[in-house]
């Protein structure tokens, strides 16, 4: 089970740009041991994972009704069902460089998504409206993307550029009324999120959103001189989604205003007295965690080709938050939480392809992990560590007001 | 302008006034007379004024000018505008009262606008919106009840639609287990109930960050039900005694389901709507009347002097959450056996972040977070009654119950204060 652990941190392994040290101020030592905390939430999570797998099993249901006669039959089915679903998972994900770089792909719009809400967290906001600035920003960069006819390279910057404005301008309407209104950020990014659907079904049911000789509400694929580009069958905005990390990271440990959105995100009343302008923090923090939604948004139309439909943001603005939590929303930990969690989607459906495990139970782990990861309180009672200190980062704790 | 009408009226009572105050003055009179230009347009766009309605199932439609009755609520208006910019709206119940009848008058003109005038013989009948509004608001209020106890206690609950979902799905297998609709509601709100415990125990007893936990719950709520559903055999026979529910029959309540016009709509629903006008009451009594509110009031507020006068700051909470998993199990239900029976994946759409925002814009009273929760089954069934009606496009009628929303906490609602311990564990030194 060891190897299951180990692998998708390794995902992020050749080809791809340095992951930065985002606590390299505490040094390893600190962080160790919330290190050490993550990987024995996986493990648990892994175990109660496993105990599903066992239950879901018919081979192994049927050997309970003589369980206490002859155990050896339980666990040995038990096992067999375990160990095929979970190796499906880790040679699903990453058994090969095509499986990695699925992988790769469906982990980008996670990380630079799960980034927005951890900007947004540092802040102390809380941002549920990734789904929607995503939409925004695939909307933009998609109607770019098709509709007009620019040289290679620069209809590709010029249609990023849309998306990433796109996702800026709806993640800053929240920002900018919760500055000046004191309007509720979770209340207005919800309802953000329904509105950017009612944008996107009314564009789509436009002409010159629709995919000719379609009765479906979805649009033509962008431009091929609009595409990414990709190298080795993975397209080049996974190396975007990591530059996202590393300028994140910069913004928040190395740039003034990164500093005051730490210290609003601390004590609003305080950064106040000391000067800071918290308004126009929440709305900048709010714009660049749009803007980073918007980045994610793009990366399926422009880097997949996909067109343009109302599902096709799927979970992602929601799982986004879980990254960011499970990240504890520092940029080093947001990448390799969505790198974990696209090796989770992209190995649960190979899971349930070859062992028949659904692929629900990717979600079930995807859960655990979490809610062990963010209780270690109870990890450090069921694994017998020693208490540590350290490890926490601030985030947002309450409503706010 | 209007509040230099305003200074030279109160100039011979001498009277203080600071910024605020005004300020809401010329809010309100800004409201007003927004409306009023509203009810202006619509009154004078009408041509054809004659509208059919009807206001219960079973009776002849009947039919009215509505011509003359926007111009009678063009003139209600009016009259509130003059009252609001000589500053002479009363405070309290009958300022309440005041914003009500502006409320009513801009409703019946808009509906009268939105129906008047339609091509055609076969015009669409204005139905009473009544009994759709109830009906969808039902799991908003449950919902929004359950986030309110919470969140009094100082646990803050983003996991309704985590609990909304759990409930739905066991409310739908008890059912069909039992045979019994009513069986249905014991399970919906016994998974509720370990959703609530689940909540309690990494909120209070490990000290989880609810913000985080609440998210993580919904998406293991989300993952459960569907996994759960996954694993439900295909085959007729055992699936109908795993997800084919019993839905939850009518009830008419002698005498009170006569009443014209809210008599059906109000008391000629399921067992699940009654216990929700129950449970409004009885959160509010509880919170409000009861020694125990009182505790659960001041552990939201101030657990440490509620320590040291002697309250089980933790106990208090554990109940509190425990009693709104009962509400939140119970507002799950709903969406298998109180409407469409058999569970499907996300069976909740998204109604536990609604209710999550009306406990917000209700400002974590009972009371109010159910009039939001009112306020967007109103706007849903609006919704779904006017879209075949082509005065408004579809796709802003769709949008307009969030549009609302946004202008309402923006404009209106603005700063609120959560209970002061929201969302901080307690422990004992």
């Amino acid at each position: 089970m060891t190897e299951t652990i180990a692998h998708p941190p390794e995902s992020a392994g050749p080809g791809n740009k340095p992951v930065p040290p985002a606590e390299s101020s505490r040094g390893p030592v600190t962080w160790l041991p919330t290190l050490v905390e993550t990987l024995a939430a996986i493990v648990i999570a892994l175990v109660l994972g496993a105990l599903l797998v066992a239950l879901s099993d018919p081979d192994t249901v049927e050997t309970l009704p003589y369980l206490f006669s002859y155990p050896a039959d339980f666990f040995s089915a038990a096992f067999d069902a375990v160990w095929s679903s979970y190796s499906a998972l880790v040679q699903g994900s990453v058994g090969s460089w095509n499986r990695i770089s699925t992988t790769l792909e469906r982990s980008a719009p996670l990380i630079c998504a799960g980034l927005g809400v951890s900007l947004a967290f540092r802040a102390g906001l809380f941002n549920i409206g990734a789904q929607g600035q995503m939409a925004v920003g695939f909307l933009v960069a998609g109607f770019i993307g098709f509709t007009y006819d620019l040289p290679p390279g620069l209809h590709t910057l010029v249609a990023l550029a849309g998306g990433i404005l796109g996702g800026a301008l709806w993640g800053g309407i929240a920002g900018f009324l919760k500055a000046r209104t004191g309007a509720h950020e979770v209340i207005t990014t919800i309802m953000l999120n329904y509105l950017a659907v009612s944008i996107l079904l009314y564009a789509l049911g436009k002409e010159a959103f629709q995919r000719e000789g379609s009765d479906n509400r979805q649009s033509p694929p962008v431009a091929d001189s609009a595409t990414f580009g990709s190298v080795a069958d993975t397209h080049l905005g996974v190396l975007l989604a990591f530059a996202a990390a590393v300028g994140v990271w910069w913004l928040l440990e190395r740039s003034t205003i990164g500093f005051e959105m730490r210290a609003v995100g601390a004590n609003p009343e305080a950064s106040r007295t000391a000067g800071m302008n918290v308004a126009k923090v929440f709305t900048l923090a709010m714009v660049v965690a749009g803007a980073l939604a918007g980045l994610a948004g793009t990366m399926q139309v422009l880097g997949d080709q996909a067109s343009i439909s109302p599902t096709l943001a799927g979970t992602i603005g929601f799982d986004a938050i879980t990254v960011a939590l499970l990240g504890r929303a520092t940029p080093l930990g947001t990448v390799l939480a969505g790198l974990l969690f696209g090796a989770l989607s992209v190995g649960g459906v190979a899971m349930q392809a070859s062992a028949g495990t659904p692929k629900e139970l990717a979600a079930v782990l995807q859960a655990l992990i979490v809610l062990f990861v963010a209780a270690p309180a109870l990890v450090r009672g069921l694994t017998r560590q020693r208490a540590t200190g350290g490890g926490s980062t601030v985030m947002a704790k309450g409503w706010g007001g | 302008m209007s509040t230099a009408m305003a200074e030279q009226a109160d100039t011979d009572t001498v009277q203080v006034r600071d910024r605020a105050d005004k300020a809401r003055q010329v809010k309100l009179v800004s409201l007003y007379a927004l409306v009023a230009l509203m009810l202006l347009f619509f009154a004078l766009s009408i041509d054809d004024g004659n509208v059919r309605y009807l206001l219960s199932s079973g009776t002849e439609p009947g039919e009215v000018d509505g011509k003359p009755l926007t111009w009678a609520a063009f003139a209600v208006v009016v009259g509130a505008l003059v009252l609001a910019v000589l500053n002479r709206v009363p405070k309290g119940g009958a300022g309440v009262a005041i914003h009500l009848l502006v409320g009513l008058a801009f409703f019946l003109g808009f509906m009268f606008w939105v129906y008047s005038d339609q091509a055609g013989g076969n015009s669409i009948i204005m139905q009473n919106p009544l009994p759709g509004t109830i009906r969808l608001a039902t799991p908003l209020v449950l919902g929004a009840l359950a986030g309110v106890l919470c969140e009094r206690a100082g646990v803050i609950n983003i996991a309704i639609e985590g609990q909304m979902l759990m409930g739905a799905f066991f409310a739908s297998v008890a059912s069909s287990l039992a045979y019994s609709a009513e069986m249905g509601l014991v399970g919906g709100i016994l998974a509720g109930v370990a959703m609530g415990a689940l909540l309690a125990v990494f909120a209070i007893r490990y000290l989880v960050n609810q913000v985080v936990l609440g998210v993580v719950l919904i998406a293991l709520a989300t993952a459960l039900t569907s996994f759960f559903l996954s694993q439900i055999p295909n085959d007729p026979e055992i699936k109908g005694y795993l997800n084919e529910p019993l839905v939850l029959p009518r009830i008419d309540i002698p005498v009170l389901s006569e009443i014209p016009v809210i008599g059906q709509a109000l008391f000629s629903q399921s067992i699940l709507v009654y216990l929700t006008y129950l449970s409004v009451v009885l959160v509010t009594w509880l919170l409000f009347q009861t020694k125990w509110g009182l505790r659960v009031r001041s552990v939201g507020e101030h657990p440490k002097a509620a320590d040291t006068v002697g309250i089980k700051v933790n106990r208090v909470r554990w109940q509190a959450v425990l009693l709104g998993g009962v509400l939140a199990g119970l507002a799950g239900s709903y969406f298998t056996i109180g409407s469409t029976g058999a569970f499907d994946n996300g069976a909740s759409a998204g109604n536990g972040f609604i209710a999550l925002a009306a406990v917000i814009m209700g400002r974590w009273h009972p009371v109010f977070a159910s009039l939001s929760a009112l306020f967007f089954g109103l706007m849903w069934t609006l919704q779904s009654q006017l879209q075949f009606l082509d005065k408004i496009p579809g796709e802003l009628l769709r949008a307009s119950p969030y549009l609302a929303t946004i202008v309402a906490v923006a404009g209106f609602v603005g700063r609120v204060r959560p209970p002061a311990a929201d969302g901080e564990p307690y422990v004992k030194s």
